[in-house]
């Protein structure tokens, strides 16, 4: 397999209603790949079975770790995932306030995920930290503030910095962008983009904005009740839709 | 001579033997919290209930029992709680560490080094260390078990960064045996480097919180700290205004209300033999 993350057959349903349908996936090192569609349609649920928050009825997901080895993530155990949670992945939740601790510091945020994996060097912590203030354009006097007292395009970025300082492989993103106004959205779509780019990061992203997903995905899947009616290169998807409910999402972006 | 009514150690044998077992567990993993039922004591919760209750367990007819509160031997507490032992378990008392063969103490270590044999108990209001940063018991528990203690380092790096130094003076949190983070019980932070390798038994009761846990002799204890910022403890600057000890961990007594001040050690029996030896060689 040469594939980082693959998942094959997923099904979940809550009571009478099917959330996910025959779901497969497949996301490759360094690969952008958008999930979208509308509220209910079981992006965010796909998510949560992909990283192992959540166990499917039945499918697989598969995981390749550096060492080429191939684990299943509904199969590890709880220290495994956790471990794999805070180092190899990360997971960028819609709410800041989901991901970050409010009454930490902007630097003990950021340095929370390198002393869970073990460094325990202060000066070397807080250098790491400054240097992912400054690449997520937050002003690195600001090491010290309350996460509450910054923006929330600010806690936002703090939260991506955060999630990133350990150098993860595969980030999943929850409407990263929610929430936010809209040159703010701008802005922040933009330092993803150039982070990805950079790291080489493989990312899956959430995302009811189609415009975000042309502009960060390579590969988008559109969901619809539980099941995936289409999914291709982004722009082949959104030029040249094939399924109706594609076309009708397509239609429905406003033009500037 | 045992108070008539009482079972010896004033607790059941049943509920001695579900303390006892509670122990063994707690021996045999270092710095696991073990939970137990605690049992109405003849004094409120925060007085020693779960000191108590353990020093109960484990106390026979020939031991000889110590009672510090702060270090001294003769404050109410620690009069109290050794005057309850000397009735309903008819055992002998001393304020003499070397001579104890169980101490249960409130907050401090005694200075006089331990040795094998001795059994030191202490009494803890909260043997969670990680309740102030975590509200969530059933997530502490799950963070023990996966020994994911970052968090910890977080509220140690967060002091650093605002003080300039990891401000915590008592309760500073250790590691057992490389492996559980324990809370110490409100000892002074001075006091820590004494548990590491402590040739004596260490037990732990939290009575109110329903826990034990205990630290084995000989058994690893490291402070949490940073590579660039070693764990420090903090002593007051003075010698000893009685004895003129400059080792010993020191208390503050305020003399009169124009800022007079003496500095005295904590540890009452510590003190007093080092004034009677140089008495003695005077």
């Amino acid at each position: 397999m040469s594939a980082l993350l693959e998942a094959h057959g997923l099904n979940l349903r809550f009571g009478a209603v099917p959330a996910l349908e025959d779901v497969s996936i497949e996301v490759h090192p360094g690969e952008v790949v958008a999930i979208v569609g509308e509220s209910g349609s079981g992006k965010t649920t796909l998510l949560r079975v992909l990283s192992g928050m959540m166990r499917p009825d039945s499918g697989e997901v598969r995981y390749r770790d550096p060492d080429g080895a191939v684990h299943v993530i509904h199969a590890m155990g709880e220290a495994a995932l956790r471990q794999l949670h805070r180092t190899d992945w990360g997971f960028v939740h819609q709410n800041p306030r989901d991901g970050l601790r409010m009454r930490v510091s902007a630097g003990g945020n950021i340095g929370e995920r390198l002393m869970a994996t073990g460094a325990r060097h202060y000066g070397r912590i807080r250098t790491e930290a400054t240097e992912w203030l400054r690449r997520v354009e937050i002003d690195p006097e600001r090491i010290d503030g309350m996460p509450a007292l910054f923006s929330g395009g600010m806690q936002q970025r703090l939260q991506i910095a955060r999630t990133l300082v350990t150098r993860p492989r595969l980030v999943f993103m929850d409407e990263p962008t929610g929430g936010l106004d809209v040159s703010v959205q701008a802005r922040l779509l933009d330092l993803i983009r150039a982070l990805v780019a950079d790291l080489g990061i493989a990312v899956v992203i959430v995302t009811h904005d189609i415009a975000a997903a042309r502009l960060l995905a390579h590969r988008l899947l559109v969901m619809r009740r539980g099941q995936v009616v289409e999914q291709g290169l982004t722009d082949r998807v959104l030029d040249d839709p094939q399924h109706e409910y594609t076309q009708l999402l397509v239609a429905s972006v406003l033009a500037a | 001579m045992t108070a008539l009514g009482y079972n010896f150690g004033y607790l059941d044998e049943n509920t001695k033997r579900m303390i006892r077992r509670a122990l063994l567990k707690a021996v045999a993993i270092p710095g696991h919290q073990v939970p137990f039922g605690a049992r109405e004591m003849p004094l409120p919760y925060g007085w020693g209930t779960g000191g108590i209750a353990v020093t109960a367990s484990v106390i026979g007819t020939g031991d000889r029992l110590k009672v510090i509160d702060q270090g001294a031997d003769d404050t109410t507490n620690a009069v109290s709680i050794r005057r309850f032992f000397a009735k309903v378990a008819g055992v002998a008392t001393t304020e003499s560490t070397a001579e104890a063969t169980i101490i249960q103490t409130r907050h401090r270590i005694p200075e006089t080094r331990l040795r094998e044999g001795q059994i030191l108990v202490y009494q803890v209001p909260m043997p969670e260390p990680l309740f102030r940063l975590e509200p969530r018991v059933a997530e502490t528990r799950r963070m023990h078990a996966l020994a994911d203690y970052g968090l910890m380092h977080v509220k140690l790096y967060e002091d650093i960064a605002r003080h300039g130094h990891v401000a915590i003076s008592y309760n500073y949190p250790v590691l057992v045996g490389g492996r559980y983070l324990m809370s110490p019980s409100p000892i002074p932070a001075f006091d820590n480097p004494k548990m590491d390798r402590m040739p004596a038994l260490q037990l732990f009761g939290a009575g109110r919180e329903k826990r034990i846990y205990a630290v084995p002799p000989y058994t690893s204890v490291r402070s949490l700290d940073f590579e660039d910022h070693p764990f420090q403890p903090v002593r007051a600057d003075a010698p000893c205004a009685l004895c003129g000890s400059r080792e010993s961990y020191l208390d503050e007594v305020l003399t009169d209300d124009q800022g007079g001040r003496m500095f005295v050690c904590s540890d009452t029996d510590y003190c007093n033999t080092r004034q009677t030896h140089r008495e003695a060689a005077e």
